[in-house]
């Protein structure tokens, strides 16, 4: 697969860190560094499997938190000449992520505010334009991944690396999908992978659908934090399919 | 100027403007009409509207006074511009927050609050009018200072930066319930899986 997906609603490392705190229920304020750490990794690899674009700074802050990692593992005064980082070595970190966690609320009191133009209207609109007719409402890249990965839970690891031909294409998943949406109206995220056969099959199917998000031809929400995802079509289905006719779409001009 | 006739008059002025209107404006307007018989007669409107259940009501944002729909109708007006429902990134509103926080703030302290790069977000949010540059920083390489617009107060209903919703303090956030949270939450770490 040389699909190559791109996102613009990257929300950077702290924020992949934050997730991960909320999601174990741990304290921002003393986080058990060696389970963060795995996850944050396990998370990179996944995106990287998936050939999403891994932002640099994503790595600088695995860097960090191997540094950190390791720092925890010595005995206290054994550091060689570092003396003066005698505190708890997370705490940068936990500065960091308390600050940015302010600004995160922050922006969420924001948006529950009376906005011009969702909520309340003047007489001679003209604001804004920064719409997202279709797209990701309110969910982040990360919300979707851990989605993805409680469904491949459900498919053991395939230890033995056997080349098979994949018969389904991204394109032709994406097609499927679509007619699936037209029936079913709204659905949630874990029901697109319910006939899935394989992890390379739910693996396609993500990227199909993060491709349909891409063109803007389906809209994923979370009505609620935390809440179920919720995927639907954003046009007739007849509009999509002529918008798709038009672009070229990766996966298919590879194959031939 | 009679009372009724003052009310109407302002109310007049106030639809068809498109900005807010300033008090200073309406007084410049209004010749001869005293400040505070003005500010009376706004507030006068403003209750009548409100209470009649009126399809428009006075707002005081962005340092002056404007007619909007109430929320309650917005799920119609809608309607009316379909298509365009206006939804903000969160890398948008994150960023907006921290510039109407901190500002002025350079672009290198807003990363580095965000932890990533805001430079996309940043041009989005100066070609919406809803940040711009208000100085240099004095520091080596003089880098510009942001800071939010009058048009970021019209979008969010502010009356002025004043009234931001507090900023939860570090630490309100660092609260000991938290504390025995972890412990359960290591038990929770410790089985490996994030199932729900």
């Amino acid at each position: 697969m040389s699909t190559n997906v791109q996102l613009e609603i990257f929300e950077g490392p702290l924020d992949l860190l934050l997730h991960l705190i909320k999601k174990n229920e741990l304290s921002i304020t003393d986080i058990p560094i060696a389970t963060i750490t795995e996850q944050y990794l396990a998370t990179l690899e996944l995106m990287q499997g998936l050939n999403l674009d891994v932002a640099g700074e994503f790595l600088v802050m695995a860097a960090t938190l191997i540094h950190i990692k390791s720092r925890m593992l010595l005995p206290p005064g054994e550091e060689e000449g570092e003396d003066e980082e005698e505190g708890d070595p997370r705490e940068e970190l936990i500065r960091r992520l308390l600050e940015y966690q302010r600004f995160k609320e922050a922006a969420g009191e924001l948006e529950k505010r009376e906005i011009l133009m969702r909520d309340v209207f003047v007489r001679s609109p003209d604001l804004p334009e920064d719409v997202e007719p279709a797209g990701f409402g309110g969910l982040s890249l990360f919300d979707l991944i851990s989605a993805l990965r409680q469904v491949l839970e459900r498919f053991p690891e395939e230890r033995i690396h056997e080349v098979t031909l994949e018969k389904i294409s991204v394109r032709e998943k994406m097609n499927f999908l679509l007619d699936d949406l037209r029936r079913r109206g709204k659905v949630i995220f874990q029901s697109l992978f319910e006939a899935a056969a394989s992890r390379m099959e739910v693996v396609v199917t993500f990227l199909a659908m993060l491709e349909l998000v891409k063109i803007r031809a389906i809209r994923v929400m979370q009505e609620e934090r935390e809440g179920p995802i919720v995927i639907e079509l954003s046009a007739p289905l007849e509009d999509i399919q002529d918008r798709m006719a038009k672009e070229q779409i990766g996966g298919e001009e590879s194959g031939a | 100027m009679e009372r009724d006739r003052l009310r109407s008059v302002l109310e007049s002025l106030l639809f068809a403007s498109d900005v807010p209107l300033t008090a200073q404006r309406m007084s410049e307007v209004l010749e001869g009409v005293e400040k505070n018989e003005i500010a009376s007669a706004l507030e006068e409107l403003q209750t009548e509207l409100e209470s009649a259940g009126r399809g428009f009501r006075l707002v005081e944002v962005a340092g002056g006074f404007q007619m909007r729909t109430p929320k309650e109708n917005a799920e119609w007006v809608k309607n009316l511009f379909r298509g365009r429902p206006a939804r903000m990134s969160r890398a948008t509103l994150e960023t907006l927050a921290i510039i109407a926080y901190k500002q002025p703030i350079t672009r290198a302290e807003i990363e580095a609050i965000r932890g990533v790069d805001v430079d996309g977000v940043l041009s989005t949010l100066l070609e919406r009018r809803l940040a711009r540059i208000v100085a240099r920083k004095d520091v080596p390489g003089r880098p510009f200072l942001y800071g939010t617009t009058s048009e970021f107060l019209e979008l969010f209903n502010l009356k002025d930066l004043a009234n931001l919703p507090t900023l939860k303090e570090m630490e309100e956030m660092t609260l000991p319930e938290n504390s025995e949270l972890s412990g359960e939450a290591r038990v929770v770490s410790g089985e490996g899986s994030g199932e729900d």
